[in-house]
């Protein structure tokens, strides 16, 4: 099986600065990681190709400093990686992004699965996977928990929805995003920690995939960022209720029928 | 990527909102929706259509003109019984070029965050996710979408003026659902499925609807959620019994999930689930801010923790001091004699 795994690089903490002229995120001078969700598609890749056999190849958009989550998915199992990097990618929104992801996988070739994670936590669009099965015109299922079944032309997943879950059937080549409950990403090994230092990690440009330029970047993107502003602070004057807890509980009682919550 | 002309954007006219069902049934975020929808096309003197995919909805279409919805765009066909985005998106891609709307909202939800993207690849337009705000430039027709971003620590409004249609999700529970009006009337629009080509989708083998497991945070109205305070399973099983007696859902922070004490799908905050709930009772949790940015837009918020100090008890609407084992028997207690 050939899988290739989508992650991404995203600030460490969530104090976001933005660039009060562009209204782009500053990633310069933050400190980043691996996008937390991306590290379950991951490991699931890795499973995959453990019990399965075939290839791991782990993709990302991004920064040249975004060369170290590349080195991170290598320690942890991958076996090569490619980076996306060039100004001209700058700017893209999802639709651009998934543009770009989806010409990369189609560059690489044979591919079965594509795994992405939930959604990246700076952005928080869960948008890009369904969108790199949208360029593809492959079938997709996001918030997958688990897998039930792998055949040789499909896979059989587990798919969370609000009033449970549902079983499907996918025949290759497929899509998947996946949450938090599908593995326990593991830790890398030392041997996993030599390769990803030694590595080499090619470079693609737009050129390299076939990409247009007016699908990519700012040009690419229909969404613009036209303000960003700090949230409304909530307005609270914090109620503090000590004393037994029969007093407590009746003081709360209190609170909440005032407002008629009980 | 093609932008239009701005002869070609004025040929897009009326609102959609893409009604959310499960089961059949149409869910409230749809007249949510509904009543957003209104004012947008109001400010345009335009239609509110309201689109519903599925099997055995037919019967469901004047509850949504009493929402406000002029015209319901209806394709009721059994095939579109289970959730198969691949053929979702075919159909609405294809209604889209046929009747070209202006504005498309769809919820936030899990099928509509996995379905709605697809579609705007296909029809080559931009959407903004996880909206909390639109308006409409009366004059120019672009919508104004304020979202949150950052795990809720920025604002963003977003704007995309060059395509149409302009594309939204929309979390359940932050716009108002309005009044329904019985005397309204409105039309519907019946749609089959066509040429909708059902090869290569995927398959949908069995559909679990495990109420109890079904977690549902993102509808409940009341949250009583709990953390590493709850020290284990057993302090769950009391947070299931107190949400029980309020008809609420359970929640849970990062360090109760990753204990295994409580199932992911209970999780709230930056890498669970955003609520947005009338009341969240916090029971255990510090509230850093991973939690925080899921669940600081609730409407009440009470937090019960031994330390005073906490974020959470900061920021709480309600901070009870003190032992949560012999406080939540007792809050119980008071409710039972209510
Ligand atoms: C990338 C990233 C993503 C994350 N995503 C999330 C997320 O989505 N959701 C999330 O929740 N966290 C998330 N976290 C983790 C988060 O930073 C915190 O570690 C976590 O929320 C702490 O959970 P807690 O409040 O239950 O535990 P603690 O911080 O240990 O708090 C327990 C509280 O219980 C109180 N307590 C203990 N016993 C009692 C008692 N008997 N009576 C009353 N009070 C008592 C204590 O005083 C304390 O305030 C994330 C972290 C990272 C790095
Ligand atoms: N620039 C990127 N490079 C590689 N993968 C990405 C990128 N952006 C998003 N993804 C993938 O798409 C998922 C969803 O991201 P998002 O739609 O931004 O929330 C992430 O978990 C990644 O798997």
């Amino acid at each position: 099986m050939k899988i290739v795994v989508c992650i991404k690089q995203v600030p460490a903490t969530s104090d976001a600065k933005i660039d009060p002229e562009t209204k782009r995120i500053i990633r310069e001078g933050q400190k980043a990681i691996l996008n937390p969700f991306d590290l379950y598609a991951l490991e699931e890749a890795i499973q995959l190709k453990e019990t399965y056999g075939g290839e791991v190849i782990a993709v990302t958009m991004g920064p040249p400093k975004a060369d170290a989550v590349l080195r991170e998915a290598i320690a942890l199992g991958a076996d090569r990686a490619v980076h996306l990097c060039d100004s001209a990618f700058g700017g893209s929104d999802t639709w651009a992004t998934s543009y770009v992801l989806a010409k990369a996988i189609e560059k690489i070739g044979g591919v079965d699965l594509v795994l992405c994670g939930k959604q990246a936590v700076d952005g928080d669009t869960a948008q890009v996977g369904p969108g790199i099965a949208a360029h593809l015109d492959w079938v997709q299922a996001t918030y997958v928990m688990s897998v039930e079944r792998v055949g040789t032309t499909s896979i059989t997943v587990k798919r969370m929805h609000e009033e449970g879950y549902d079983l499907c059937e996918l025949s290759f080549p497929a899509v998947l995003t996946v949450v938090k409950d599908i593995n326990t990403p593991r830790v890398p090994t030392l041997k996993g920690r030599l390769a990803a230092l030694q590595c080499e990690i090619p470079v693609w440009k737009p050129a390299d995939i076939g990409a247009e330029p007016s699908k990519i970047g700012l040009a690419g993107s229909p969404t613009r960022v036209v303000k960003t502003q700090p949230p409304e602070p909530r307005q609270t004057r914090t109620v503090r209720i000590t004393g037994t807890p029969q007093e407590c509980a009746k003081a709360l009682i209190r609170e909440l029928r005032l407002r008629s919550l009980v | 990527m093609i932008t239009l002309t701005e002869q070609e954007r004025s040929e897009y006219r009326n609102i959609w909102v893409l009604a959310e069902t499960q089961s059949g049934s149409i869910q409230p975020v749809t007249y949510e929706l509904v009543g957003a929808a209104r004012t947008l096309a109001d400010a345009r003197q335009s239609e509110v259509w309201a689109v519903v995919l599925g099997s055995g909805v037919a019967g469901q279409a004047e509850t949504l003109v009493a929402y406000g919805a002029d015209t319901v765009l209806l394709v009721d066909d059994a095939r579109l019984a289970g959730f198969c985005d691949e053929a979702e998106a075919r159909v609405l891609v294809r209604l889209i070029k046929k009747y070209k709307p202006e504005v498309v909202v769809g919820a936030a939800t899990f099928r509509g965050r996995a379905l709605i993207p697809r579609v705007a690849v296909m029809a080559n337009c931009g959407l903004t996710a996880d909206c909390t705000g639109l308006a409409m430039d009366s004059e120019t027709g672009d919508l104004l979408q304020t979202r949150p971003a950052f795990g809720g620590n920025i604002m963003a409004t977003i704007r995309c003026s060059n395509h149409r249609p302009q594309m939204a999700t929309v979390r359940p529970r932050v716009m108002k659902a309005p009044v329904p009006d019985e005397n309204r009337t409105g039309r519907v629009l019946v749609e089959s499925m066509l040429d909708t080509d059902l090869d290569k989708m995927k398959k949908i083998l069995q559909i679990f609807h495990n109420k109890e497991a079904a977690v549902n945070l993102s509808d409940a109205r009341i949250i009583i959620s709990g953390g590493r305070g709850m020290k284990g399973r057993e302090g769950f099983d009391l947070l299931r019994r107190f949400a029980a007696k309020v008809g609420g859902a359970v929640g849970a922070s990062r360090a109760a999930v990753d204990a295994g004490w409580i199932p992911y799908a209970h999780q709230v905050g930056q890498t669970g689930q955003t609520v947005q709930s009338t009341l969240y009772i916090a029971c255990g949790i510090s509230g850093q801010i991973q939690h925080l940015v899921g669940m600081q837009h609730c409407d009440m918020i009470v937090a019960i923790d031994k330390n005073p100090d906490t974020p959470m008890m900061q920021m709480a609407d309600i901070a009870i001091q003190g032992d949560l084992f012999e406080i939540i028997p007792e809050i119980m207690n008071e409710i039972t004699k209510l």
